[in-house]
């Protein structure tokens, strides 16, 4: 039986559904001990004076950590040293000052309640704009330059604009959670919902001042990550780390939804100022972009995250001369951080806007202008990336038009012109859009995984890597992968909860990486043991090793089979190892990032999207009616995860543009901090009709088993759904279709408003 | 009344009976769930958004037969499921031996990160074992997933079989005993009839009524406060009538909301419409139109359909009964001309009002119309910027009666009585609407917060107007 390929369910779906799953959250120790935060109330400010003595007389409190109890280094930035755990420096509306130590919840929120700082207020930095006035940068700015946009720009037709596209909560349905305590030898364990254990433990130990040798984290399962828990679940680890040390009981930190909405990052809001020309085809000739990330209160990732941005903002199309700057201000608000897609959706969703309106600009249909801006491996010059990359292997011509066919694109389009034109208030459009998404860190060391693969000698076998599980299936995958490698059954195989006293080192599961790195690390251990075991096998067989194989956990000659844990008893007789490490470093990437060249990715995966709306022209609302996916996981280790992915990741795209909206007042506070005002979608908000399949014959030669990584390209197929509703929109006429990011009702309104006086004022000057 | 019966203060969770005991009664029903050992019911949120902690609960319908509802423990307080069956995820089946429910969301794909998906289970539980034969979408709305996009769930609830006749959990609609008895333990207090909690509400300590709680408990869940006395309203006759007497529907105040929408489906087209976009099913089996009402919210749905139906209030104290208009119930900001001690006992709406045929009104030349919208960034199960419910008589194509209610656009759920008055008389044409739109456009000043700005709200209030005239020119033009 074949393991990789076949769509099995996710390995702890069994345990999901009759809720023995357990998370972080739900471990119990005895005389475990809770904390909660105290707030600052202002968005910039300097702790005057903060009074911890009324907190410790409440009932139940234990301690109160603040700032004087860290013995190592106060901090827990991931790039940069810029991100105290405790400080007297408000830096964001909500930070914490001091958390309170306490044996139940309500007693720690009562001594939190209790503590007054006083405050010495500053004027705070809010909004990109602000920043840029202010010249509020994190770091310098980066740039990547192809040709001579700016002279081109002067000899032909532009268009100038901006767009801000907003920010979104993770809103991952487990919150931040740790629990720390000490091991027998004094020691620091720690469990803690993270998607990098390896840093994790890396900030425990030099907040603690410890090595790191003393520090053992471990990630049992996340209940959704998204990038939310890269760098963000460190200072929560730390936290309940100090706490533990202070106390020497074991504590547990759980942020309740409020206080997590209000001390994580987010995804980046993005503001892009562009200038674009094109001929009267409306082929691109230059773009002149800046991209303006609102970064918070620290840096975090924000410097990655903006330079993938700036290596996304061609999407899938060739632009010859391209100028592209992007900046991280510096603000203060939550400090902003990886959120699936880590900036590309950001430079994707510019790029689509301004193509938009250069189709409307030459007066043809969006996907018209689309498909003729292009990158095509057929044309010499017209493969290569503005950073230097060539790309080998083009998939969205036939993405393109496999979809639109089976979308059946045209005859609706058809169908829409003819309800628009009959209703007086509800408006139809639709729209197709591409997605190409650069697989690799772009920071090139990361690319590295490991595993530690361990046989016992009745057969079963525990496979340990780096990579952690957040409901993505990389353990399913995992264990798919082993299972094929060892020519065994997935039963045989549990893949263990993620450890640093097991692989160390190891890079976030980030970057849609997690299988490509850590799969292609399995393999390779598993392949070293089999190797092995053929040599084992061999002599019970009487036969060459090379003629061995392994499979439905049979050892195969000719006609013959042994069971293989008859060859493991039989290897552990003779003394032969029956565990082994495996390694794997992804080969020819290579990033400059001063020169701004060099091929920084893999291989890059690919997809289309066909979206049609509804809107209601009098108050905004609208709804999805039909979706069309069809996307590129090379040939897919486990469709059904697969699938899964793809599914989620649009509706999670879909969620971004257009109904969560983040909202923060004059002061810097956010006021969307909870479900009740930050909305993500619904079951009700997919569409009726929903179909999505994976590109057949898909294989990618440059990853484990001819798969490609899935986790993030599939929210931006989700862009579909934004520019189907500014082909609503423009069915009020007008040449521009000004669309904020969410397109919000209300947002919409706006729009057709736009729309609607610029088509009168067309109509006045004829 | 039993007293301070302590022994009686019982539930069965998971088929085992557990004991309040000396439990802090601002206790939710998730804390006490999960201090229990079973980590499977989580919590999202903490405000009934999320639905991570639905849990079913065996309870009694309106003829004292049970049936599961899903609710969400966040917001149900321990003591409001004594006498009742609690059952979670880990209760309904085991990971060797899979629920029909469990077995089709973990063949679908249905759970990814799987923190969802307990919550999920529960609500599609309850969903199974109710009595129609087509598996509700609505029941699946209160639970957010952030992984898998739905899609994979939705295909999992319609492809269930209705359950066995020898499925334990159907058998036990037929053999469990579950009430809502009286009983009394710490501060919480289940009285089982009107004058013993009026007698309650006046004698006990800074005590206050709760009734499904969906509102209340958040004060005790995000606002961190406790209440020293609560008094159930849940055990009370008087409160959980639905009947129709003298001209009017008369609708307790208890009744959930759920009940409603299944008793009522098909007789107020208005509401029929108005649960579709009302919060999610496990608020509203819990929610009540009193409620609703007594928590005087000024972006209340329920309210706003009950101006245009031109509802009243019965209002009970010790003193006596009173009978008020709503319109004139409101009187600011979560300000209501409820007194202390007095509860709401009843809602009254004139059945010449309800839209639905009524013989009396089937004269060709007579007409009605109605409609209701609610704006907000998410269709479903979200706050609404601006409600809006307008019920319009005709007779000979004049207008005769106008009611004109909103949600959203001032401190209160408030009529727009000027521009009612500006329709009535009219014909029913372009020129009276166009005329109507612009006193509405000046009728309200409403404001900006985190859903949307007032110039927004400003200017949908007369395009409500608008799409009312429009979605109606073809019945009546």
């Amino acid at each position: 039986m074949k393991a990789v390929g076949m769509g099995v369910a996710h390995e702890s779906a069994k345990l999901h559904v009759t809720g023995t799953a357990k998370y972080t959250g739900d471990l119990d120790m005895l005389d475990v001990l809770v904390a909660y935060p105290v707030q600052a109330i202002h968005a910039r400010a300097r702790v005057l004076k903060l009074d911890i003595a009324a907190a410790l007389e409440v009932a139940g409190v234990v301690t109160v950590i603040v700032e004087s109890d860290i013995p190592g280094e106060n901090n827990t930035g991931a790039v940069k040293h810029d991100e105290p755990l405790l400080s007297s420096d408000v830096m964001y509306h909500g930070q914490a000052l001091a958390w309170v130590i306490a044996e139940t919840d309500d007693a720690a929120r009562a001594g939190a309640a209790r503590i007054k700082p006083q405050y010495e207020i500053l004027e705070p930095i809010l909004g990109i704009q602000n920043a840029i006035n202010a010249h509020s940068y994190h770091t310098e700015p980066l740039r990547i330059l192809r040709g001579n946009p700016d002279t081109i720009l002067e000899k032909t037709t532009t268009l100038e604009g901006e767009i801000l596209v907003g920010g979104q909560d993770h809103f991952y349905l487990e919150t931040q959670a740790s629990l720390a305590f000490l091991d027998e030898d004094g020691c620091m364990v720690v469990h803690s919902s993270t998607q990098h254990p390896s840093e994790t433990q890396a900030v425990v130990a030099h907040v603690l001042g410890w090595a790191r040798h003393k520090v053992s984290v471990q990630a049992l399962r996340m209940g959704g990550g998204f990038g939310g828990k890269e760098s963000q679940a460190n200072p929560y680890a730390a936290l309940a780390a100090l706490a533990a040390l202070k106390t020497r009981r074991p504590v547990r930190v759980r942020l309740t939804r409020h206080i997590d909405m209000q001390l994580t990052g987010k995804r980046h809001p993005m503001l892009g100022k562009y200038r674009v020309g094109f001929d009267v085809t409306g082929k691109l000739e230059a773009l002149h972009l800046e991209i303006y990330a609102d970064g918070g209160w620290s840096l975090d990732l924000s410097e990655a995250i903006v330079s993938r941005a700036m290596f996304h903002c061609d999407n899938a199309y060739f632009i010859p001369n391209l100028m592209v700057k992007g900046f991280v201000c510096k603000t203060n608000v939550t400090s902003h951080t990886a959120f699936r897609g880590f900036g590309g959706p950001q430079g994707m969703v510019l790029i689509e806007d301004i193509l938009d309106r250069v189709a409307r600009a030459v007066k043809k249909r969006p996907e018209v202008v689309r498909e003729l801006n292009f990158y095509n491996e057929n044309s010499l010059d017209q493969h290569t990336t503005h950073y230097g990359q060539t790309i080998s292997d083009v998939r969205i011509g036939n993405i393109w038009n496999t979809l639109k066919t089976s979308s059946d694109f045209e005859n609706r389009q058809l169908e829409i012109e003819n309800f628009n034109a009959s209703h007086p208030f509800l408006k139809r459009g639709m729209a197709i859009t591409p997605v190409k998404f650069g697989i690799s860190f772009t920071t090139t060391f990361l690319n590295q995984a490991g595993a530690l693969v361990l046989i016992y000698s009745d057969g079963s076998v525990q496979v340990n890597h780096g990579g952690t599980e957040m409901g993505q299936g990389l353990h399913t995958k995992i264990a798919q992968i082993a299972a094929q490698t060892l020519g065994v059954n997935l039963e045989r195989i549990r893949v263990m909860p993620t450890r640093t006293d097991k692989v160390p080192n190891t890079s976030a599961t980030a970057a849609s990486s997690g299988t490509d790195l850590n799969g292609a690390a399995v393999k390779n251990a598993c392949e070293i043991l089999r190797e092995r075991l053929e040599h084992v096998a061999a002599e019970m067989l009487k036969c060459p090793s090379d003629e061995v194989r392994f499979e439905n956990g049979f050892a195969v000659h000719l006609k013959q089979k042994l069971e293989f844990e008859k060859v493991v008893m039989k290897a552990y007789l003779e003394r032969v190892s029956l565990f082994s490490t495996g390694f794997f470093r992804t080969p020819e990437i290579h990033y400059d990032k001063v020169a701004g060249r060099g091929e920084p990715f893999r291989y890059f995966a690919w997809g289309a999207s066909v979206s049609e709306v509804e809107i209601d022209s009098l108050t905004g609302m609208w709804h999805l009616r039909r979706s069309d996916i069809l996307h590129d996981c090379g040939d897919s280790i486990n469709p059904l995860v697969d699938r899964g992915q793809v599914e989620g990741g649009f509706v999670q795209g879909m969620g971004w543009l257009t109904m969560e909206e983040l909202v923060w007042d004059d002061t810097g506070k956010l006021r969307t901090f909870a479900p009740s005002t930050y909305k993500i979608p619904t079951l009700a908000d997919i569409p009726l009709e929903f179909h999505v399949s994976l590109l057949p014959r898909a294989t990618e030669e440059k990853a484990v088993f001819g798969s490609k990584a899935v986790g993030e390209p599939p929210l931006m197929l989700a862009i579909s759904v934004r520019e189907a509703l500014k082909d609503a929109i423009s069915s009020f006429g007008g040449l521009e279709v000004k669309l904020a990011a969410p397109s919000t009702p209300e947002a919409i309104l706006d729009a057709i408003e736009i729309v609607k006086d610029a088509a009168r004022e067309i109509v006045m000057s004829l | 009344m039993t007293g301070q019966d302590q022994t009686a203060a019982n539930f069965s969770l998971n088929g085992i009976s557990v004991s309040l005991g000396a439990l802090d009664h601002n206790t939710t029903l998730l804390n006490f769930i999960r201090a229990s050992g079973l980590t499977g019911t989580k919590e999202g949120c903490s405000e009934g958004d999320c639905g991570a902690c639905t849990v079913a609960v065996l309870t009694p319908d309106a003829s004292g037969k049970p049936k599961y509802q899903a609710v969400n423990a966040c917001l149900m307080l321990a003591g409001m499921a004594v006498g009742l069956e609690v059952w979670t995820s880990e209760g309904i089946g085991q990971p060797e031996a899979l629920h029909a429910v469990q077995a089709a969301m973990s063949s679908a794909g249905g759970s990814q990160c799987g923190y969802c998906t307990p919550g999920f289970v529960m609500s599609m539980f309850s969903e199974t074992y109710a009595d129609h034969l087509e598996f509700d979408e609505a029941a699946l709305v209160g639970n957010l997933c952030r992984c898998t996009g739905y899609r994979p769930i939705r295909e999992a609830a319609h492809a269930l079989p209705k359950p066995k006749a020898n499925d334990p959990f159907f058998e036990r609609l037929n053999t469990s005993s579950v009430s809502k008895s009286a009983f009394s333990v710490n501060g919480f207090h289940r009285p089982d009839h009107l004058p013993e909690a009026l007698r309650l509400l006046e004698t006990l300590p800074n005590a206050r009524m709760i009734a499904g709680g969906t509102d209340m408990a958040l004060e005790i869940t995000t606002a961190f406060k406790r209440f020293e006395n609560l008094i159930s309203l849940e055990g009370i006759p008087e409160l959980l009538e639905i009947r129709e007497v003298e001209g009017f529907l008369e609708i307790g105040a208890g009744v959930s909301l759920s009940r409603l929408e299944t008793e009522l489906r098909g007789r107020v087209p208005l509401l029929d419409e108005l649960w579709t976009w009302f919060a999610s099913r496990q608020i509203r089996n819990r929610a009540t139109l009193g409620g609703n009402l007594g928590t005087a919210s000024p972006i209340g749905d329920a309210p706003v359909v009950l101006l245009a139906l031109e509802a009243q209030l019965v209002l009970s104290s010790i003193q006596g009964e009173r009978t008020v208009p709503l319109s004139d119930y409101f009187l600011g900001y979560r300000k209501t001309l409820l007194r202390t001690f007095e509860l709401i006992k009843t809602i009254r709406i004139p059945i010449e009002n309800l839209g639905t045929i009524n013989p009396a009104h089937e004269l060709a030349s007579k007409q009605y119309l109605q409609a209701m919208y609610k704006i907000a960034k998410r269709g479903h199960d979200d706050i609404s910027t601006v409600m809006a419910a307008f019920h319009l008589e005709m007779e000979n194509n004049l207008v005769t009666k106008a009611r004109l209610a909103f949600g959203g656009v001032a401190a209160i759920p408030i009529r727009a009585l000027e521009t009612e008055k500006t329709l009535i008389g009219q014909v029913w044409n372009r020129v009276a609407i166009d005329k109507a739109k612009k006193v509405l456009a000046l009728e309200f000043k409403p404001i900006s917060d985190a859903r949307a700005s007032a110039s927004y709200r400003a200017r949908i209030i007369p395009n409500l107007l608008e799409k009312f005239w429009l979605e109606n020119t073809g019945v009546n033009a």
